[in-house]
């Protein structure tokens, strides 16, 4: 087996042909990388990055909510603030840290693969995650403000006459580019997972994170060519004259609504799928156990996909435009294989010996915020409850508790499980624990009152509110924790600062993985692996590491041998 | 192949019952299409799948019994370093922000793009398969 | 001795738990937990299906929660020891049961949801009173059918009147971008669209006032689109009706 690297013509001024050593460094290697491990880092400290800026903007919002009547910000930069805030966390964070950032890097490694399938295309990904990043922020720099008609962009508020001005465009561009990178990602994965994977690593042998990134790139496929036709159409009608989405040319402003969220839903389970792939990686290797129902996991991941289809207009039950009992069924329906994954995640655990690193914490924290949010999630896909509180706090809570939830302790248990791979340094344990813990008790903090908010009718979106509403109280018990929770992020910053200033080693496997990334130095050589062990089951590395216990023994595939096989 | 084959006829099979369904009930034709093409984007790469899985050799990753020696060959080209993709997407970027700006950044952006798309083609051909 | 003391300990833990679980539960029964009862009959079969919903959810998340926190602790990894656990990787019928049972709890809540929500969508034929709501950037116009009409002012919030008991059908438009119409005491809002006209019933059941608010964000303003709906005896409110005409 050999891999083959395209010649670079040694004559022109890219200074030709390198390998691992003698290559581009800093600057240049950033911009010339085609290797998906530097990619992949790349994309994960962007969005790290576009988390902050945006987790910023969330400091303000609090804090203009501390009283009924302030003025930290005025109410037009307070429209600007939450639009921005929840564009960047959906399309600049959440997404691209997962699929292009963990995928990115652990997907190949995952599978045995010396790259992606596409590198070149991976490089144009990133390249346009990180322009259309840029074009987003570039809003609040316009004469006329970011845009500021929230994240869902709705028409006819988003036309030329009611947001005019050049922050609006630049939101569509910024949309239009991170959709393209967005695709090329998700056609880079699958393909990546269907052709690269090395011999005996069937399909049903994949890791499950492997698994969720082809899914959430089926969902990207489906979901994002919808996302950019309706910012085209938008586009359209600011500008030419179109009138897709306004009435007086016979347009419909639901029709927006409709195409938003027939991407919007699925977005959801894009954000959502890798968090769970990678809760599905840690919970194995801290439990010491191998995942429990491999399949039942599998198809409910793939029924969460069929089925995040037929659920869009959810969103839309106080339109009175749309069919109430089909959304709902399939809306409560969507329960069940989310429901099924934590008890199968539970079940993992079950009889484990399981360890409480912080990878771990996290995952714990993500379980109990997601099976909250999931909980409330079933309340909101009842037409009557939604009625009651549409639009308001309480729906707030819920997406945050499950989408930001997922992304942010989804996010930073794969952070910590993978940052020894990442760079071959350990991080702290305790620095982490304490991110861990603050972000924990700050999060819950943060949302658990808005639930009541919501309750009492303060509707979101909105800076100022009544007295007579007595939520400020409770507004203010979430402002002290959604800055406790920024404050975990200085504590990880640190962390980050301590790690790289004084490294310590971590081994090629300190966590007794399973799947193939830990067969393999940390970091990564060039073109990933020197060797490779037998596949043999779904975790090739611990049957590799503890044959006595190998997965092998009880699925009946014959004894394999011992030693490792040399790549050739 | 017979899996990703499988996987993507499900969803495709599964979408198109969720859209007779709709199409029956709500009689919202909007819905209605929308479904109906992300029936096609399940059922279209499925297709595809299923033409390659008669007509490809069996694979060894699709083997639970193959060794990696079974592995013939090269497992495809990489490229090393490359500038165009970065090129490509400022090329892009700017194009992009022609749509805020007016045309001139599009005349910039547009040549960039032309220039690195034609580069990067370039590039892969003089490359190859070692 | 210590180790049968222990075991004693955590059965009453576990009984402590469970007794107190049950206990929240009961006397969250005649709770709304957190929202409103309701001051429209279509409020309060929302309520009570809310209730429902809450109910369920405890019991789901408990019973979650109570798996996850047995598990976390029984199955800690002990200082100094270095096992591995059976390695079982699935058994069918644990995983049919906690495939089934969440398909049952659905379908319950499903049939129980589509109940409530004929009942609230429900528009009467022949209502007591018809008001025509109009939305607008940044206030509200409400017309009844004898012409009176009261809209936003300035700052002033204008205020809905409704007769107690009786049966108001609302129409509602939009004049430019998408509103929503809020009445949180009510548990109800229903989006005013620009193209679109929605049509619901509100009976209110006690007399009083309250806060309405636009729901849906519409722009600069949209924080302080408010209006207020005073619910008042039926006569009172005729008197209220013709003194306007009048005016
Ligand atoms: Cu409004």
């Amino acid at each position: 087996m050999t891999i083959a690297e395209e010649r670079n013509d040694l004559s022109n001024e890219e200074g030709g042909h390198e390998h691992e050593h003698g290559g581009p460094r800093g600057i240049y290697l950033w911009l010339t990388s085609t290797d998906h491990k530097v990619i992949g880092k790349s994309y994960m400290y962007t969005a790290l990055i576009f988390m902050l800026i945006a987790g910023a903007m969330a400091m303000l919002i609090r804090a203009q909510l501390t009283g009924p009547n302030n003025h930290i910000v005025s109410q037009q930069t307070y429209n600007e603030l939450f639009t921005i805030h929840g564009s960047m966390m959906l399309y600049l964070f959440a997404g691209p840290f997962a699929f292009g950032g963990f995928a990115n890097y652990i997907l190949p490694l995952q599978i045995g693969a010396p790259d992606m399938a596409f590198p070149r295309l991976n490089a144009l990904s990133y390249w346009l995650f990180v322009t259309g990043g840029i074009t987003m922020l570039s809003g609040f720099f316009t004469s006329g403000g970011a845009a500021a008609f929230g994240w869902v962009s709705y028409a006819p508020l988003s036309s030329y006459s009611n947001a005019p001005g050049a922050g609006p465009d630049l939101w569509i561009v910024a949309i239009a580019l991170t959709g393209f990178s967005g695709i090329f990602t998700a056609v880079n994965l699958i393909t990546t997972a269907f052709y690269l994977r090395a011999p005996g690593l069937t399909m049903f042998r994949l890791p499950i994170f492997t698994w969720n990134m082809i899914v959430t790139g089926m969902l990207i496929l489906i979901a994002f060519p919808i996302l950019t036709a309706a910012m085209i159409m938008l586009y359209a009608d600011r500008h030419f004259g179109a009138h897709f989405f306004t009435v007086s040319g016979g347009g419909s402003p639901v029709m927006w609504q409709n195409l938003f969220w027939f991407f919007g839903h699925p977005e959801v389970y894009i954000l959502a799928l890798p968090y769970f792939g990678i809760v599905s990686e840690v919970i194995p290797v801290f439990s010491r156990k191998p995942i429990f129902g491999y399949k039942g996991l599998v198809f409910a991941t793939l029924a969460i996909a069929g089925l995040s289809t037929g659920v869009w207009a959810h969103h839309m039950f106080t339109t009175g435009t749309v069919l109430l009992p089909f959304f709902s069924a399939l809306s409560l329906l969507i329960a069940v294989p989310t429901g099924v994954k934590v008890f199968t995640w539970i079940a993992t655990m079950w009889g484990g010996d399981i360890e409480f690193k912080t990878p771990m914490l996290f995952v714990i924290g993500f379980l109990f915020t997601f099976v909250m949010g999931g909980v409330t999630g079933v309340m909101l896909a009842a037409p009557p409850i939604d009625f009651a509180v549409h639009d308001t706090y309480f729906v707030v809570a819920h997406f945050h508790q499950v989408l930001a939830g997922t992304a942010v302790f989804g996010g930073f248990s794969g952070f910590f499980y993978w940052y020894p791979k990442l760079t071959g340094r350990m991080y702290r344990e305790s620095l982490g624990k304490l991110q861990f813990w603050m972000a924990f008790v700050g999060f819950s903090l943060t949302f658990f009152p808005q639930y009541l908010i919501g309750l009492r009718g303060m509707p979101r979106r909105v800076p100022v509110y009544l007295v007579s509403d007595h939520v400020t109280f409770l507004n203010q018990l979430s402002t002290v924790g959604a800055f406790l929770t920024g404050a975990s992020f200085i504590v990880w910053l640190i962390n980050m600062w301590i790690s790289w200033k004084k490294p310590v080693a971590a081994g090629d496997n300190p966590w007794d993985g399973h799947t193939l990334e830990w067969a393999t130095s940390s970091p990564p050589p060039h073109h990933n692996f020197v060797s490779l062990p037998p596949i043999r089951s779904a975790r090739p590395l611990w049957d590799a590491n503890h044959p006595e216990h190998a997965d092998y023994k009880n699925q009946g595939h014959g004894s394999v041998p011992r030693e490792r096989e040399e790549q050739k | 192949m017979k899996v990703e084959y499988r996987i993507y006829m499900g969803i495709g099979i599964f979408v198109l019952l969720v859209t007779t369904v709709y199409f029956f009930w709500a009689k919202e034709y909007g819905g209605v299409t929308m479904l109906f093409g992300t029936a096609g984007l399940g059922i279209m790469p499925a297709l595809y799948f299923g033409w390659w899985r008669k007509r490809m050799d069996p694979r060894p990753e699709d083997s639970e019994t193959a060794t990696l020696a079974e592995s013939k060959g090269a497992i495809g080209a990489f490229p090393s370093n490359t500038i165009w993709p970065f090129v490509l997407g400022m090329g892009a970027f700017l194009s992009g922000l022609s749509l805020v700006f007016g045309e001139w950044t599009l005349v910039i952006g547009g040549a960039l793009l032309i220039f690195a798309a034609a580069s990067v083609t370039l590039e892969s051909r003089r490359g190859g398969v070692i | 001795m210590s180790n049968f003391k222990s075991v004693r300990e955590r059965r009453v833990g576990r009984k402590g738990l469970l007794l107190a679980f049950f206990a929240v539960v009961l006397s969250s029964c005649s709770s709304t937990f957190g929202g409103y009862r309701g001051a429209t009959t279509q409020g309060q079969s929302e309520a009570s299906l809310y209730q429902g919903f809450m109910i369920t959810g405890i019991v789901v998340a408990g019973v979650t929660f109570l798996g996850l926190f047995y598990v976390l602790v029984r199955y800690r990894r002990r200082k100094g020891t270095n096992r591995i656990p059976s390695q079982r990787h699935s058994n069918l019928p644990v995983e049919v049961i906690y495939t089934v049972i969440p398909v049952l709890i659905v379908i319950g809540l499903f049939v129980f949801t589509v109940r409530s929500e004929n009942k609230i969508t429900q528009v009467s034929s022949n209502p007591n009173v018809s008001v025509d709501i109009t939305a607008f950037q940044w206030g509200w116009r409400f017309t009844y059918s004898n012409g009176v009409s009261i809209v936003s002012q300035g700052a002033n919030y204008p205020q809905l009147v409704l007769p107690a008991n009786e049966t108001t059908k609302v129409t509602l438009v939009s004049q430019d971008v998408v509103h929503g119409f809020y009445v949180p005491a009510f548990n109800f809002s229903r989006y005013a669209l620009p193209g679109v006209t929605n049509y619901f019933d509100l009976t209110p059941t006690s007399t009083g006032t309250y806060v309405g608010r636009c729901s849906a964000l519409c722009g600069l303003y949209h924080g302080e689109m408010l209006f207020s709906v005073r619910v008042v005896t039926p006569s009172q409110f005729q008197s209220w009706l013709t003194q306007q005409k009048a005016a």
